[in-house]
């Protein structure tokens, strides 16, 4: 009767308008030979910053390269970006996979976030699609055998153990007087992986863990975790935590007046030009091992600049997913074709070295880039300098820091 | 609230049943499969919401404490004790149950009603997650990677499809269960508690109990959600399955489709799976997708406060006489 | 333990309590008045300090100067926010007042992403980190004048409600409400008043909580949940519970986080939370109801 058509129409055009957002596939009919890119980061959700920057390199690194005339060995073909939201939430990067799958995307470059990364990469692992990881740190996603992930940047074992390199030269160029550390990490896979990685080999380098100190992200106040250090009164600190917890730490340790012969981060979230420019008191010593660019290269120096132009941080998302990016692009010359396995097999022998890392040219085993590496920084007032390894080095570092008496 | 309309005919429990049955032959894409699977799952643990919450009115903030309950449970015991994957499908459902009926013997035996009892369930949700943030057993921080093998016996089906049927088994089993609960006399109990708890007691119904009871299911059922949700995504952590967003999407699923209706929490978790996947298409500014989300639940709630399964209602009619 | 660590710790449980008490003052008002759980109450909160941040970047106003600004404009947008959506669109019924608050929250939140980026910012100004000693600790003054002020705030608050006719009306709304509509009260407009005062109360809060602290669109996730411990708590609709709330849960957090770290130690404030509805759900100096 009346009230069942109400039903059935209305159902049909709830079906309709679900075939509309499920069946039909992308609309891009594109011009014949454009090579779409799936930039898949948390743009909104609690990593929407992180994830706004990686897009941002990836933007910039598709611009560039459409603009220099695409790819020559492709008859000029141009990339396209298909542009994905995770939401800070792993099942929405799944989503998103498939979406992008839907639409004919070639490749993927994301996700910022391990946690993210792991269910992605393996959805995209069904289609055989490339992968190419930009910033997650997480050794678990080159070590599942799966053919299509690859990774420019280090992992969290390579960085911990550039840490320790970089660690044991500067404490042996003053002398080895730091014999003390205390370790702070945050507690969710990010922070305990590293710390983890981090007070298993310490002790290799002449460094005592006296204790390690975890905490919530977020968390509101560090005041009793601060006094702790000074109570326990280590040579060094070493931090693994987010951006908010990063500054509030280095802020209560400033005015708490630890004094320390260095703080010490292993990818330090807060680490950044924005610290320098917001509170240089505090950023000033602080160092960081983190992903970074090659201080000697005037390619990076001219992108920051253009990036800063814009009134953008030059973080290293951004050139992290930019050389990402990049590297797809090269696999594509190399593999004369959009092709999945081809471009696979052109990532699988890469020797690439247009990036400005201070990587080399890169050499993938199971996916890992080999010559991925981790820079050792300093801040100071106005700026952060690479202090560490020698040859990309400008700047000698300040260890130990003056005191705050 | 919605015990009002009249019982669902079977001709449209069989249609609906047919189109979801067709769904993966119609839209045989993984996009459209993962789709139907992300919208069952989430009718599915919406409905374990509404047992509790719509059916018997206990409105629940902390659901999620029984979803990750059984996501850890189920995992544990197939990393740790190497047992198979789909014994944790019970394993879950107990474990769900087990934290179900602790909470709310502690909670209904302190008289904890409406909003106090919704932010009780939200601290203890919240206890689990730093529990298990915090022990060896479940991996603390760093969360648990099941190892990708593919297999039905594994409980890891190749094709995304082994999932839907799987999820969409388990909706049918939850919306059976919803139907004998409009039904029964244990349903009847629990509308009475709902409407007014102070006339159902005096009526002779033994309120505490039947609302452990109700708890109990509601719990063993999300606990279920949380196992298929491991085994789907091959990762959990305690933000992921402790933290609040589940929760809130749970009952927001309900709420949207029709709390203490058979087919409300289908008819949300559609409804609000397309909104999801339709203005998340719109990614070109940072957060715009998610604000046209919070528009639209907004507006919906503010519409239609009966949730959506208003639109489906029957011009008001005679009230036939019930069994 | 070192008596002195323990004495550390209490201080600085106290002043955390401080931040605690200015962000449940509007809250337990909002709350009972209203009765409504205002999951807008963290959005609102990082609203106000993005203002006060603009505020101080682009006007160069000092933060606690510009709580002249911030207190007026909020309690507008209070107002504004209860008489043109919640009032209007929630049709009374406490479920759905409750997802109204929510899909405002998410709309806030991600407005706010679109309009000032996802990124943390920081304010640096003078006293930012001029430290006080008290006793065995450094003490950093913004923390010292935001305890000062919300005690200050709770008293004023508990002074309006006691002696004026507003407070007064407000008063028997909160207990009785279709009482107070049958002898005159305007309970519309004084939900949107309590409303309005409720998100002032986040103005000051604001201003007070930025030079210690950042401003985020997610900001206010991490504070929503401590505020509503210490509402509940405190007491729903009574200030001085939330000043002693806010204290307990202050303490709690920052013994918790010495004994057990600053991990596991978080589980304090849920147990209190659980314990308190268990044992005395109106909280310590709630009305019962």
């Amino acid at each position: 009767m009346t009230s069942h058509s109400r039903i059935t129409r209305r159902s049909i055009l709830k079906a309709g308008a679900a075939g509309a957002v499920l069946g039909v596939p992308g609309l891009s009919l594109a011009q014949a030979k454009s090579i779409k890119v799936g930039l898949l980061h948390p743009v909104s959700g609690a990593l929407a910053y992180s994830g706004g920057q990686s897009r941002l390199g990836g933007m910039l690194a598709i611009d560039e390269i459409n603009a220099s005339g695409g790819i020559k060995s492709m008859g000029g073909a141009k990339l396209e970006a298909l542009l994905g939201d995770s939401q800070s939430r792993p099942e929405v990067g799944v989503s998103e996979v498939e979406r992008m799958q839907q639409e004919g995307v070639a490749a993927y470059v994301g996700c910022f976030a391990s946690g993210i990364a792991l269910p992605a990469t393996q959805a995209a692992a069904k289609y055989n699609t490339p992968f190419l990881i930009d910033v997650g740190v997480s050794d678990a996603l080159v070590s599942r055998g799966l053919k299509n992930v690859f990774r420019l940047a280090p992992g969290n074992g390579k960085c911990v153990d550039d840490a320790f390199a970089g660690l044991a030269e500067v404490n042996k160029t003053a002398g080895g007087l730091a014999k003390t550390a205390v370790i702070v990490h945050e507690d969710s896979e990010f922070g305990t992986s590293t710390a983890k990685l981090l007070s298993a080999k310490l002790s290799g380098i002449g460094l005592e863990v006296k204790e390690v100190l975890k905490h919530a992200t977020p968390t509101r106040d560090f005041t009793n975790l601060v006094l702790r250090i000074k109570a326990i009164k280590p040579d060094i600190v070493i931090m693994s935590n987010y951006q908010n917890e990063y500054v509030l730490i280095a802020r209560t340790i400033y005015q708490q007046k630890v004094d320390l012969a260095g703080m010490f981060s292993v990818l330090g979230g807060g680490f950044n030009y924005k610290l320098v420019k917001e509170q240089p008191e505090v950023a000033q010593y602080m160092m960081d091992f983190n992903h970074w660019y090659n201080p000697k290269n005037p390619k990076a120096l001219d992108m920051r600049k253009r990036v800063e132009a814009k009134d953008n941080l030059f973080t290293f998302e951004v050139y992290c997913t930019y050389n990402s990016v990049k590297l797809f692009a090269d696999a594509l010359e190399n593999a004369k074709s959009a092709d999945k396995e081809k471009v696979i097999a052109a990532l699988e022998v890469s020797t690439w070295a247009d990036h400005f890392m201070p990587y080399g040219p890169t050499k993938f085993v199971n996916g890992q880039n080999q010559g991925g590496r981790a820079a050792l920084l300093q801040a100071s007032r106005t700026d952060i300098d690479v202090v560490w390894p020698n040859e990309f080095a400008a700047v000698k570092p300040v260890f130990p820091r003056p005191k705050f008496s | 609230m919605n015990s009002q309309l009249q019982p669902v005919p079977w001709k449209l429990h069989l249609a609906v049943l047919a189109a979801a049955l067709a769904f993966p032959f119609v839209f045989p894409s993984n996009f459209a499969v993962n789709f139907g699977v992300l919208a069952l799952f989430y009718a599915f643990i919406g409905q374990s919401w509404n047992m509790a919450g719509g059916f018997a009115g206990q409105l629940s903030f902390g659901h999620v404490a029984f979803f990750g309950a059984g996501a850890y449970a189920s995992t544990i015991l197939q990393l740790r004790f190497g047992m198979s994957p789909w014994a944790g499908l019970p394993a879950a459902a107990l474990a769900g149950a087990l934290v179900g009926g602790v909470i709310a013997v502690l909670s209904f035996r302190a008289g904890l009603r409406g909003s106090y009892f919704a932010l009780i369930t939200l601290a203890f949700a919240e206890v689990l997650r730093i529990i298990a943030n915090s022990t060896d057993l479940t991996g603390g921080g760093l969360g648990m990677l099941i190892p990708m093998k593919a297999g039905a016996a594994n409980f890891q089906f190749a094709e995304r499809s082994g999932f839907y049927y799987l999820i969409l088994l388990l909706t049918l089993l939850s919306v059976a269960l919803a139907e004998w609960l409009r039904r029964s006399r244990f349903g009847a109990r629990l509308a009475a508690i709902r409407e007014n708890e102070e006339s159902a007691m005096a009526l002779g119904i033994n309120v505490f109990a039947e609302k452990v009871r109700v708890m109990l299911l509601s719990g063993a059922l999300c606990g279920v959600g949380g196992c298929f949700f491991a085994q789907y995504f091959l990762y959990i952590d305690p933000t992921i399955v402790f933290g609040v967003d589940k929760s809130v999407e749970m009952l927001l699923v309900s709420i949207i489709g029709g709390a203490g209706t058979v087919y409300g929490p289908l008819i949300g978790a559609v409804l609000l799976a397309l909104a999801s996947e339709g203005t998340r298409a719109i990614t070109q500014v940072q957060g715009l997708s998610l604000v046209l989300y919070g528009a639209l639940l907004v507006l919906i709630i503010a519409y239609l406060p009966n949730g959506l399964i208003d639109l489906f209602k029957r011009r008001p009619q005679p009230r036939k006489e019930t069994r | 333990m070192d008596p002195t660590i323990l004495a550390a710790a209490a201080i600085n449980g106290l002043l955390l309590g401080g931040m605690y008490t200015l962000v449940a003052s509007g809250l337990t008002l909002i709350y009972g008045v209203l009765h409504i759980i205002n999951f807008a109450h963290g959005s609102m909160l990082m609203l106000a300090m993005f203002g006060v941040f603009y505020l101080l970047t682009k006007f160069g106003i000092d933060p606690y100067l510009s709580m002249l600004v911030m207190v007026p404009a909020m309690y507008g947008l209070g107002y504004a926010i209860y008489k043109g959506v919640i009032g209007r669109l929630s049709s009374g019924r406490d479920e759905n007042i409750l997802l109204i608050t929510l899909g405002l929250s998410i709309l806030i939140e991600n407005i706010a992403l679109m309009l000032f980026k996802g990124d943390s910012r920081t304010i640096s100004v003078s006293y930012s980190d001029t430290m006080i000693e008290l006793g065995p600790t450094l003490v950093p003054l913004p923390k010292l004048i935001s305890f000062a002020v919300a005690m200050l705030l709770c008293a004023a608050l508990a002074l309006f409600i006691q002696r004026t006719d507003t407070g007064r009306a407000i008063r028997a709304v909160a207990k009785e409400r279709v009482g107070a509509r049958l002898v005159g009260i305007d309970v519309d407009r004084i939900f949107a008043i309590s409303y309005g005062i409720g998100l002032a109360t986040l103005g000051a809060a604001a201003c007070l909580l930025m030079p210690i602290f950042y401003v985020s669109p997610t900001i206010g996730h991490v504070f929503v949940l401590v505020a509503f411990t210490v509402v509940v708590l405190g007491g729903m609709g009574s200030f001085l519970g939330a000043v002693v709330g806010g204290m307990i849960v202050g303490l709690t957090e920052s013994f918790g986080g010495l004994f057990l770290g600053e991990s596991l130690g978080q589980i304090g404030i849920s147990l209190i939370f659980i314990l308190i509805l268990l044992l005395r759900p109106s909280g310590l100096f709630g009305a019962r109801r």
